[in-house]
């Protein structure tokens, strides 16, 4: 009997739910595997899928959201050998899984504690509501591959905003298995795309595109590459999060600002009965 | 050569006058090789239309929109907003250039003529108990002169499918003629609805039949059915139309309509008109996409090309 042949994995986008090559077909090599270099045209395919996501996923409940989210961390569990096996430590991947319970649990609880009943001087009940900005743009940090990835994404969408991540250049592995991951957890495609390649491509027209909402530094290092983003931002005045410092630890607990930056505040007047 | 294509023109003059010299001629015309034709569309839609190309391409393309509203929920406010977009498509950009026509119910008509009176922009009603087509004769006609006493310039006709179907040829061509009388001086768009006839063959006899009535403008479909307009179809048409000018020295126009929702989808059919009838039909006078949210990606990518960034669809009007 022959030895079997096999099977190399090619490791492509996902953009809308679904895993496509870049539109240009360019790859590059990592790890001995080929991936996906993604295009300005990728980028711009992977706004428009998120966008269409967005009426879904901002429209679902809280409590939906939160169960999602929680999907997700099971299905990790569930493939905590694989991440292992593409070089991931075993305490990030439980770092990861833990961090998706715990914005999990914030989706029906941060409008309590960031929202609430205004005191007003008439009639009126005022209340405010946090709302999602809509289309976030994120670059994930070069390292922790897994739970850098993890750390970005999961306050963005939480809260029902949709996202466009372009992963780590160096490490995208992780990154495209975490996309398999997705894809099984219900999550509804387009809320969460990924843009393997290089940063210093896509950022650009992400930064300047119209459509996009907010815009997330966290892995830039090129401190001038930062400043041009924000400044391309400014256009459509995007919401902003800077970039985190070089040494930033991952495994600290996070805090609520990276889901209070991508929120939109609303404001309600409501006459009182006599 | 002369003397074949005179006695040609005058054979086929004659055909309508009777129900077998039409069949005859209908049923004589080469059968469409579907799977060539299917491939060659597909083929031509692989052009890759970049830069300076692509400014020129969707210029072209916005002239060539017949922005159409035919719903049940129109109002004279939508149609009358429609039709100011119709003048000044992008506000923020005076050199962006106005589209071919607005394409209204027949109720619409007045509404729009007060605002495009005095432009250049036209004004096409949709007539004959649109999009069935399923009314008496007299019904009909009195839509369509109705269409043109409130201010139409083009009369987009719908065929009797149902008659054309069951092989009554002649009724078909009676019907167009008929409403060719009623319209006067507007164009005359002939809606094949090419969604229904089934077969490549049918769109092929269907656009002839259309041509020999007297039909200014051959359109494919009324976009109220689930198959619209498609590559292929235009494919058939665009023949049809180039072989029609050979034979008569007439020059007619044509129009696909509905399920045309994007730019790359609208230069895909210019590169074709390009390819197979040539330049002669790239102009809003012989060639015309029947779109309403086209429209809305032509600017996008039209503001993509000037300012160097993408553009979103909160920056356009919704219609």
């Amino acid at each position: 009997m022959s030895e079997r042949v096999a099977v190399r994995k090619t490791y492509k986008l996902f953009i809308g739910g679904k895993f496509p090559r870049s539109e240009s077909g360019r790859s590059y090599l990592v790890q001995d595997s080929n991936v996906s270099l993604a295009s300005r045209k990728d980028a711009r395919d992977a706004v428009v899928a998120a966008r269409a996501a967005v009426k879904g996923w901002a429209g679902a409940t809280a409590y939906n959201r939160g169960q999602i989210l929680y999907r997700i961390a099971e299905m990790l569990e569930g493939r905590r050998e694989q991440f292992v096996a593409l070089g991931v430590p075993a305490d990030e991947v439980d770092a990861a899984i833990d961090r998706w319970v715990w914005y999990a649990g914030w989706s029906d609880k941060l409008p309590q504690v960031y929202g609430g009943a205004n005191p007003v001087a008439g009639p009126y009940f005022n209340l405010s509501a946090p709302e999602p900005t809509g289309v976030v743009a994120v670059v994930a940090p070069e390292a922790p591959a897994l739970l850098g990835l993890v750390s970005v994404i999961a306050p963005a969408i939480v809260t029902g905003n949709t996202v466009v991540v372009a992963t780590s250049p160096s490490q995208p592995l992780p990154a495209v298995t975490l996309a398999e991951v997705l894809a099984t957890s219900d999550l509804p495609g387009g809320v969460v795309n990924l843009l393997t390649g290089r940063i210093t491509e896509t950022q650009p027209t992400l930064a300047g595109h119209m459509d996009v909402n907010a815009i997330d530094l966290t892995g830039v290092t090129d401190a001038e590459l930062a400043v041009d983003l924000e400044v391309k931002a400014a256009q459509n005045l995007k919401r902003v999060l800077r970039p985190a410092p070089a040494d930033h630890d991952w495994f600290t607990d996070p805090g609520i600002t990276r889901m209070t930056t991508l929120l939109e505040t609303k404001t309600v007047w409501h006459p009182k009965g006599v | 050569m002369t003397a074949t294509a005179t006695s040609a023109r005058s054979d086929l003059s004659e055909l309508g006058r009777s129900e077998t010299a039409l069949r005859t001629f209908l049923h004589g015309l080469p059968g469409v090789d579907q799977v060539g034709a299917e491939q060659r569309a597909a083929q031509l839609g692989t052009r890759s239309i970049k830069t300076t190309a692509k400014a020129q391409a969707i210029d072209l393309a916005i002239r060539m929109v017949d922005l159409t509203t035919l719903e049940g929920a129109d109002t004279p406010g939508k149609v009358r907003a429609l039709a100011a977009k119709a003048l000044r498509p992008d506000p923020a950009d005076p050199s962006c250039p106005h589209v071919g026509a607005v394409c209204v119910y027949p109720a619409m008509v007045p509404h729009v003529a007060e605002v495009l009176r005095g432009s250049k922009v036209h004004l096409a009603s949709v007539a004959t108990a649109f999009p069935s087509g399923q009314a008496p004769l007299e019904v009909k006609l009195a839509d369509t002169r109705a269409a043109v006493e409130a201010g139409a310039d083009e009369i987009d006709m719908v065929i009797n499918r149902g008659a054309f179907l069951a092989g009554r040829y002649q009724e078909v061509y009676e019907e167009i003629v008929a409403t060719k009388a009623a319209s006067g001086d507007a164009h005359l768009k002939v809606i094949l609805e090419t969604g229904e006839l089934a077969t490549y063959d049918n769109v092929r006899r269907a656009s002839w039949l259309a041509m020999l009535a007297g039909g200014d403008f051959i359109k494919t479909s009324t976009g109220k059915v689930p198959v619209a307009a498609t590559l292929p179809v235009t494919l058939v048409m665009l023949e049809a139309v180039r072989d029609f000018r050979a034979a008569t020295g007439r020059q007619v126009g044509v129009k696909p309509a509905g399920g045309i929702k994007t730019t790359k989808d609208a230069i895909k059919y210019l590169v074709m008109v390009n390819e197979t009838v040539g330049p002669d039909w790239l102009d809003p006078d012989w060639f015309r996409f029947g779109a309403s949210s086209l429209l809305n990606d032509l600017l996008m990518q039209r503001t993509k090309l000037t300012t160097g960034t993408y553009s979103g669809p909160d920056y356009f009007t919704l219609d």
